[in-house]
C-alpha cells in the first residue's frame, strides 16, 4: 500500500465542503421562479375521503395552485409499487394493495399525502393547506401485525383478505420438526423486534424542475440511488420517459435505508412543476418525516432451537410475523424474507431450520430496509436465543457459541447461503480478551459494594452483503439487478474521474474509491475525482444500500481499471518499443520491467488524447466502462460485547464497555471503516435502550412524532468504543471487502440486551430496555 | 414585513423579511449562507447552531426581527476558506463526520464550548455539551474525539502566545 | 409558525403598554419555549413584545445572602455567576442542567417560570427556595405564584420581571431526565431553610410543580437522604404518559429527592 492506496488511513477529500459549509444538499438547490410545496396530510389513521374542496386555499395569499389525487390519476401518474415478488408458500404472488402518490378514495395512515399546495412561500404553502377541506370519513384502524391478522380487524387492502400479504416459507419443515422431537433440549423464546425511525440528520427534500422549452424534467432529491429513482418513476409511474428526466441526488444528510425508496413527494413535485409551470420544492420538517420516512424492524417471532445431548444445534424453528405498515414499500418484502430468514444460521452449523414469515397491513406509516435490514431481526432473534439456550442449559455463553461454529468453508446453510470464507472464534477471542471476560466477576463483585447491578453480554454476527448477484435475485423476485457500473476517464493531462453509480450520503467515496485508483495507478488522490449522484453525467447505477458500495461499487471500479491499464500498457509498450507483457506500473510511472526505461502517466494519457503515435488500429482515448454483478454474497461476521452497569434505583443503564471486533475482509481505509462501526453501534444501540416508534392503539395517530417523544441517542448515552478486526479477506470479489455499513447495527443489540437481563436475572425483557421498563423488571423479581 | 439588519461573518447586511420568518431561514434564504442547517422542529438537534453575540445559539428558534442588531458568526465566517479553524481541522483529522449534515451545528457547538470552558474539558463535559446536538452518523465516538483533540491544541496554542 | 407581529419594549413600562395594545399578544423573552411553541402552530400570538433588550430585566444581584435575579437573564449566566455559586451553588447547578448550551444562553428564567411547563426546573427551585415573583405590578410568593398545569397566577398583561428569594443554609437539586426530550421525568429541589425544610417537585406531579409535605417533614425531623426513604410519594398523584406511569414516577420522586440531599450536603 502507498501512502494513499488501499489500507492508508487517509483523512477525507471531502470533509472541507462539509466543515466550512459549502456542502451542497437538496434544500440548499434554488432554481429562478423556485416555489415551495406543503403537503396536506390524512390526520386520520383510516378514513374513506367523501370529497377535497380546495376553493379556499387556492384564494389564499402566494398561491400558485392546489392539486389533488383525482388531478394526478387523471394526468395517468401511476401507483407506487414493491419492486420484489415474493409468493407464498400455496404458490400465491404477494398482495400489493394500491398505492396512490395522493389518495383520493382512501387514506391508510397519519400522514397519508392527499394534496399538494404550491405557493410563494413554504409558509404561505402550510397557511393554504390549512384551508384545504377535507371530508374524511373515518373508519377503524388497526396499527399492530397481531391484531391486523385476527378475524375482525379493520381490513386495509380489498386486494389482501386478512390483511395478510403473504405467508411464506423457506428451509425444511419435516426436517426441523423432527430435530426438535428428537432434542434433548428445546429452547423456547418469544423475540419482539421494535420499530424504528431511521432518523437521517437531514431530512428527505425534492426540488421538481419542468422545462417546457425541451419538455425536459429535472429532479434534485435526498436518494440513495438516483438512478432507480429515475427508472421506476418512468417505468411505473409515468413521470417521464428516461430520456426526459434527470435525477439529481447531490450531498445527502445520511440515508441508513429509508432514502433508498421513491416516495409520493418527488413524484407529485415533479408533476405539480408540469402542472404549474414553476419549479417546486418540497422540504420535509422532522415531524414529517416521522409520520412518512419508512420505518425499519417490527417483527414478533416464536422461536424453537433444539440441541442434542452435546449441545450442538439440531434444529432451528421460527414464526415470524412482520408489520409493512398501510403499503407495500419498494423493497419490503425482501426485507423480512430473502435479507432476513436466509441469516437464521448466524456462526453455527445448524443440520435444520425453518422459518415461517407472514408480512401484514396495518395502519402506520410503511415499513422497509433500515440500517441492516432483516439482518438485526435475524440476529437479535438468534443470539438472544443462544443466551437464553445457554443460561439454561448451564453453559458460559462462548462455551456454547464454539461448541457451534462453523469451521470449514465454504459453508452451505440450510437456507439458501453458502458462506464463503470466516474465522468466528478468533473475533470471540478478540472481543473476550479486549473486553477482559475474565475479570468481569470481579467488576460486578465491586459494583455490587456501590449498589450496582452489572451484566455483561455477546452476540456473534454474521451478515449478509455486498448485494447482490443479480441472477440469484433475479430468481428469488427482485425487479432489478443489483450489479455495480464505474467508468474511469483518464483525461489527457493523465488526471481521473471515476463515474460510479454507488452515491455516497455519508460513507466517503469520494476518499476511498480515489485510494483505489491510486493504489493501481500510483496516482495522488487529489488527482482522482469521485462522481457520483447524477443520471445525466453517469451511466446507470445502482446506488448504496446493503454494504454494497465496496464490495460491488468498487469492483466495478477494479474491472474498469483492469481495462485502462491494459490499454494504458499497450500504449506504453509502443512509446517505449517493449513488449506488453513487460510493461509494469509503479510510482505513476510506466517501465519497462528490469530496464531504466519509464513513461510518466501523463505521457501515455497525452499520447492516448493526441493519437499522433498509437498502436496500429488502436481507437484514441483512455476512458473505460466496467458493469461487475457479484458472484456471491459477502460475509461479514464478528463478535461484541457490552458491559452494562444498571442503577437499580432508577432502572437506568450505563454501557461500561462496548466491544466490537470484526472481520470485514480486506480494508481500503481503517479511519472510515471505524467510523461506520462506531455509527452502526450507536444505531443499534439506540435500539436496545432508547428507540421505540409507537402509535395509538384505537386512533393509530403516531406517538413519537418528534425528539421529543422519540429519543435519539446523544452523546452521553455511549461510550467510547472499542473496536478491533481479524480480517479473512473475501474469495468473491477482486479486492476482497466485505462491507462494513451495518455490522454495528446488526451486532449491538442483541449484546446489550444479554448484558442486561444478566444483569438484572430477567430474560422477559424488551427492547427498547428503557430505564422505567428495568425499574419495572427489577420490582417484579423482587 | 420588518428590516433585519445584522453583522454577519463581520459583513452589514439588511433585509427585509416577514416577521415569523425564522434566522436559519434568514441566513439561509436571503443571504444564502446553506451551511447553516435544519434537522427538526423542537430546538433539539442543533443543526442550525450559530454564534450571536459571541454565543452558540440555535437560529431555528430566534426570529429574525428577534436577532436584528446582532453579530452572528455562521460556519461560513469561523475561518477563511482557504485554512480551517483547529475545531475543523480535528474533525477532519479524527473523522469526525460522515453526512456533514450535522457538522457545521457540531462545529460551532465545539468553538463556543471550547471557549467557555478555557481548556478544562474532559471526555464527560464533551459529552454532556453536546446534549443539543444530535449527530445519526457517528456514534459521536470520533466527534469526542475530535474536540478534546481541538481543545488540547488550542490550549497549547493559548499558552504559547503567553 | 402564522404570521405575527413584532414589537421590541426598551423599558418595562413599554412592554407593557405595548402589550396592553395587543389582546392576543404574548411577552417574548428567550423564546425557547414560545418560540418553538409557535413553529408547531400551537400557540398564534398576534404580535411579540420582545423582553430581551430591557436592560433592568438583566442580572444577578447578591447582597449578603439575599439574591434577585431580573427576568432576562439567561440560564448560562445564572449557572456561571460566581456570586450566587457562592451562597447557592444548587441553582447554578439547576440552571447548568437547563436545555442545553445553546438554549442556555437564550432562555430566561423569567420565561420559563411565566410557562411554568410542568417538566421544567426553575419552578421546583423557586418553590423549593420560597422565592418571590416580582412582576410589573406585585411581588408574590412562589407558593402562590404556581397555580398547576403550564398556569400562573399572573393576570392578564402582568410580566414576571425577576426573582428574589434569601439563600438556604443548604440546597441541592437531582433530576431524572426523559431519554427523548431531556426535559424532568422527575426533578426534586431541597433547601433547608431556618424557617424549615422545602421540598419541591418538577416533572412528575400530575398537576405540575408541587411541594411534598411528607418529605419536608421528615428532611425537618432528620436532614438525612435516608430521611426521604420512609416517606410515601402517591402514585396516583403522579402524572402518567408514555415515558413514565405513576408509580415509576413516584419512585424517581423519592430517589431524586435522596439524591438532592446528598447533592445538598
Amino acid at each position: 500500500m502507498g501512502v494513499e492506496g488501499i489500507g492508508a488511513r487517509v483523512t477525507r477529500k471531502e470533509d472541507k465542503r462539509f466543515l466550512t459549509g459549502k456542502g451542497r444538499y437538496t434544500d440548499d438547490m434554488s432554481v429562478p421562479g423556485m416555489k415551495h410545496a406543503f403537503f396536506v396530510r390524512s390526520p386520520h389513521a383510516h378514513a374513506r375521503i367523501r370529497s377535497i374542496d380546495v376553493s379556499a386555499a387556492k384564494a389564499m395569499p402566494g398561491v400558485i395552485d392546489v392539486l389533488d389525487g383525482k388531478q394526478l390519476q387523471a394526468d395517468g401518474i401511476g401507483n407506487l409499487i414493491c419492486g420484489w415478488m415474493i409468493h407464498s408458500k400455496d404458490g400465491s404472488p404477494m398482495k400489493m394493495g394500491a398505492w396512490r402518490p395522493l389518495a383520493h378514495e382512501v387514506v391508510r395512515y397519519v400522514g397519508d399525502a392527499v394534496a399538494i399546495v404550491v405557493a410563494d412561500s413554504s409558509a404561505e404553502a402550510r397557511d393554504a393547506a390549512e384551508a384545504v377541506v377535507v371530508d374524511y370519513e373515518e373508519l377503524p384502524a388497526v396499527t399492530e401485525s397481531l391484531v391486523a391478522l385476527e378475524a375482525g380487524a379493520p381490513q386495509l387492502h380489498p386486494e389482501a383478505p386478512g390483511n395478510l400479504i403473504f405467508d411464506w416459507q423457506i428451509g425444511d419443515p419435516d426436517a426441523t420438526d423432527q430435530a426438535i422431537a428428537s432434542a434433548a433440549h428445546v429452547t423456547e423464546i418469544e423475540i419482539h423486534n421494535n420499530r424504528l425511525s431511521p432518523n437521517p440528520m437531514e431530512p428527505r427534500a425534492t426540488l421538481g424542475i419542468y422545462d417546457t422549452g425541451d419538455d425536459h424534467y429535472t429532479c434534485y432529491t435526498t436518494s440513495q440511488n438516483p438512478h432507480v429513482a429515475r427508472l421506476v418513476m418512468s417505468a411505473f409511474y409515468n413521470v417521464a420517459p428516461e430520456n426526459k428526466l434527470r435525477v439529481i441526488a447531490p450531498d445527502v444528510g445520511g440515508g441508513f435505508g429509508s432514502k433508498i425508496y421513491i416516495y409520493p413527494e418527488e413524484i407529485v413535485c415533479l408533476w405539480a412543476s408540469r402542472k404549474t409551470g414553476v419549479p417546486v420544492k418540497w422540504v420535509s420538517d422532522r415531524t414529517e418525516a416521522f409520520l412518512t420516512d419508512a420505518h425499519g424492524r417490527d417483527h414478533v417471532s416464536k422461536v424453537k432451537m433444539a440441541f442434542d445431548a452435546d449441545h450442538r444445534i439440531i434444529g432451528l424453528k421460527v414464526d415470524t410475523i412482520a408489520n409493512l405498515g398501510a403499503y407495500m414499500s419498494l423493497f419490503s418484502s425482501c426485507v423480512p424474507t430473502y435479507l432476513y430468514a436466509t441469516l437464521l444460521s448466524g456462526q453455527y452449523a445448524i443440520p435444520a431450520i425453518h422459518a415461517n414469515v407472514r408480512t401484514v397491513y396495518t395502519n402506520t406509516v410503511p415499513v422497509d430496509a433500515y440500517r441492516g435490514a432483516g439482518r438485526p431481526e435475524a440476529t437479535y432473534l438468534l443470539e438472544r436465543t443462544m443466551e437464553t439456550a445457554a443460561r439454561e442449559l448451564g453453559l458460559s455463553p462462548a462455551e456454547l457459541r464454539r461448541k457451534n461454529f462453523i469451521r470449514s468453508f465454504p459453508h452451505q446453510t440450510p437456507v439458501i447461503m453458502n458462506y464463503d470464507a470466516g474465522d468466528y472464534e478468533a473475533s470471540l477471542d478478540a472481543a473476550m480478551e479486549a473486553v477482559d471476560w475474565k475479570g468481569f466477576s470481579a467488576r460486578r463483585a465491586e459494583a455490587e459494594t456501590r449498589g450496582k447491578k452489572r451484566g455483561i453480554g455477546m452476540s456473534c454476527y454474521i451478515e449478509a452483503c455486498g448485494l447482490a448477484p443479480s441472477a440469484a435475485v433475479g430468481s428469488l423476485g427482485a425487479g432489478v439487478g443489483l450489479w455495480e457500473s464505474a467508468e474511469v476517464r483518464v483525461n489527457a493531462v493523465g488526471t481521473i474521474e471515476v463515474l460510479t453509480g454507488s452515491h455516497s450520503h455519508g460513507q466517503g467515496h469520494e476518499t476511498t474509491f480515489a485510494q483505489v485508483v491510486a493504489d493501481r495507478l500510483g496516482v495522488s488522490i487529489d488527482s482522482v475525482n469521485i462522481v457520483h449522484g447524477d443520471t445525466d453525467k453517469v451511466q446507470m447505477g445502482m446506488g448504496t444500500y446493503g454494504s454494497r458500495s465496496g464490495a460491488v461499487g468498487m469492483s466495478a471500479v477494479v474491472k474498469a481499471l483492469d481495462k485502462v491499464e491494459a490499454k494504458a500498457k499497450k500504449i506504453a509498450a509502443h512509446l517505449m518499443e517493449a513488449d506488453e507483457s513487460d510493461i509494469v506500473i509503479e510510482n505513476g510511472e510506466l517501465k519497462v520491467a528490469g530496464t531504466d526505461k519509464t513513461v510518466p502517466w501523463f505521457q501515455v494519457a497525452l499520447a492516448a488524447y493526441t493519437a499522433h503515435n498509437l498502436p496500429s488500429g488502436m481507437e484514441p482515448g483512455l476512458k473505460e466502462t466496467a458493469f461487475y454483478d457479484p458472484a456471491n454474497f459477502t460475509f461479514p461476521a464478528g463478535c461484541y460485547i457490552a458491559e452494562v452497569e444498571i442503577d437499580p434505583e432508577t432502572g437506568k443503564t450505563e454501557i461500561i464497555q462496548f466491544v466490537a471486533a470484526d472481520d470485514f475482509g480486506n480494508i481500503i481505509n481503517p479511519l472510515i471503516v471505524e467510523g461506520q462501526v462506531h455509527g452502526g453501534l450507536a444505531q443499534g444501540i439506540g435500539q436496545a435502550l432508547l428507540e421505540d416508534v409507537k402509535y395509538d392503539r384505537e386512533t393509530g395517530q403516531l406517538l413519537t412524532a418528534s425528539y421529543m417523544d422519540y429519543a435519539m441517542p446523544r452523546a452521553d448515552d455511549l461510550p467510547f468504543f472499542k473496536l478491533s478486526h481479524q480480517n479473512t479477506p473475501c474469495p468473491g470479489n477482486p479486492l476482497g471487502v466485505k462491507g462494513c455499513g451495518e455490522a454495528g447495527a446488526i451486532g449491538s443489540p442483541p449484546a446489550l440486551m444479554n448484558a442486561i437481563t444478566d444483569a438484572i436475572g430477567d430474560n422477559s425483557l424488551t427492547m427498547p430496555a428503557t430505564p422505567m421498563k428495568v425499574w419495572q423488571a427489577l420490582q417484579t423479581a423482587h | 414585513m420588518a428590516k433585519v439588519t445584522l453583522t454577519v461573518n463581520g459583513r452589514t447586511v439588511s433585509g427585509e423579511c416577514e416577521e415569523r420568518t425564522l434566522l436559519v431561514h434568514f441566513i439561509r434564504d436571503k443571504l444564502g449562507l446553506t451551511g447553516t442547517h435544519v434537522g427538526c422542529d423542537t430546538t433539539q438537534c442543533g443543526a442550525c447552531v450559530i454564534h450571536m453575540d459571541g454565543k452558540s445559539v440555535k437560529s431555528c428558534s430566534i426570529l429574525a426581527v428577534q436577532a436584528s442588531g446582532s453579530s452572528v458568526t455562521t460556519i461560513e465566517g469561523l475561518s477563511s476558506q482557504r485554512e480551517l479553524h483547529p475545531v475543523q481541522a480535528a474533525f477532519k483529522e479524527h473523522h469526525g463526520l460522515q453526512c456533514g449534515f450535522c457538522t457545521p451545528g457540531m462545529v460551532m457547538t465545539a468553538v463556543d464550548m471550547i471557549n467557555r470552558h478555557g481548556g478544562k474539558l474532559d471526555e464527560a463535559t464533551v459529552r454532556h455539551e453536546l446534549e443539543g446536538n444530535i449527530c445519526r452518523c457517528t456514534g459521536y465516538h470520533n466527534i469526542v474525539k475530535a474536540v478534546l483533540s481541538a481543545n488540547a491544541e488550542m490550549q497549547a496554542g493559548r499558552q504559547a502566545a503567553e | 409558525m402564522y404570521a405575527t407581529g413584532y414589537h421590541r419594549a426598551s423599558s418595562v413600562e413599554e412592554a407593557v403598554k405595548l402589550k396592553g395594545q395587543h389582546d392576543e399578544g404574548r411577552y417574548l423573552s428567550g423564546g425557547m419555549t414560545l418560540i418553538a411553541t409557535m413553529k408547531q402552530r400551537l400557540a398564534a400570538p398576534t404580535d411579540l413584545v420582545d423582553l430581551r433588550h430591557i436592560a433592568d430585566l438583566h442580572g444577578i444581584s447578591v447582597d449578603g445572602r439575599n439574591v434577585r435575579i431580573g427576568a432576562a437573564t439567561p440560564h448560562a449566566e445564572v449557572a456561571g455567576s460566581s456570586a450566587l455559586r457562592a451562597i447557592c451553588p444548587a441553582i447554578c447547578d439547576l440552571a447548568g442542567k437547563i436545555g442545553d448550551p445553546h438554549v442556555r444562553h437564550m432562555g430566561t428564567i423569567g420565561g420559563s417560570i411565566a410557562n411554568n411547563d410542568p417538566a421544567a426546573d426553575y419552578p421546583a427551585a423557586m418553590l423549593g427556595l420560597g422565592a418571590t415573583i416580582i412582576t410589573d405590578r406585585r411581588w408574590l410568593s412562589a407558593d402562590d405564584f404556581f397555580a398547576g398545569l403550564f398556569e400562573t397566577a399572573l393576570e392578564e398583561g402582568e410580566m414576571v420581571t425577576g426573582v428574589t428569594f434569601e439563600a438556604p443554609e443548604k440546597a441541592g437539586y437531582a433530576k431524572f431526565a426523559n431519554p427523548a426530550s431531556r426535559y424532568a421525568l422527575a426533578g426534586v429541589f431541597v433547601a433547608r431553610r431556618a424557617d424549615g425544610v422545602r421540598v419541591a417537585v418538577a416533572g412528575a406531579g400530575a398537576d405540575g410543580v408541587f411541594r411534598h409535605s411528607g418529605m419536608e417533614e421528615a428532611l425537618a425531623a432528620s436532614w438525612s437522604p435516608d430521611a426521604v426513604a420512609g416517606a410515601a410519594v402517591d402514585a396516583r398523584d403522579m402524572l402518567t404518559d408514555m415515558h413514565a406511569n405513576g408509580e415509576y414516577r413516584a419512585n424517581l420522586v423519592k430517589v431524586m429527592a435522596k439524591r438532592a440531599v446528598i447533592a445538598a450536603g
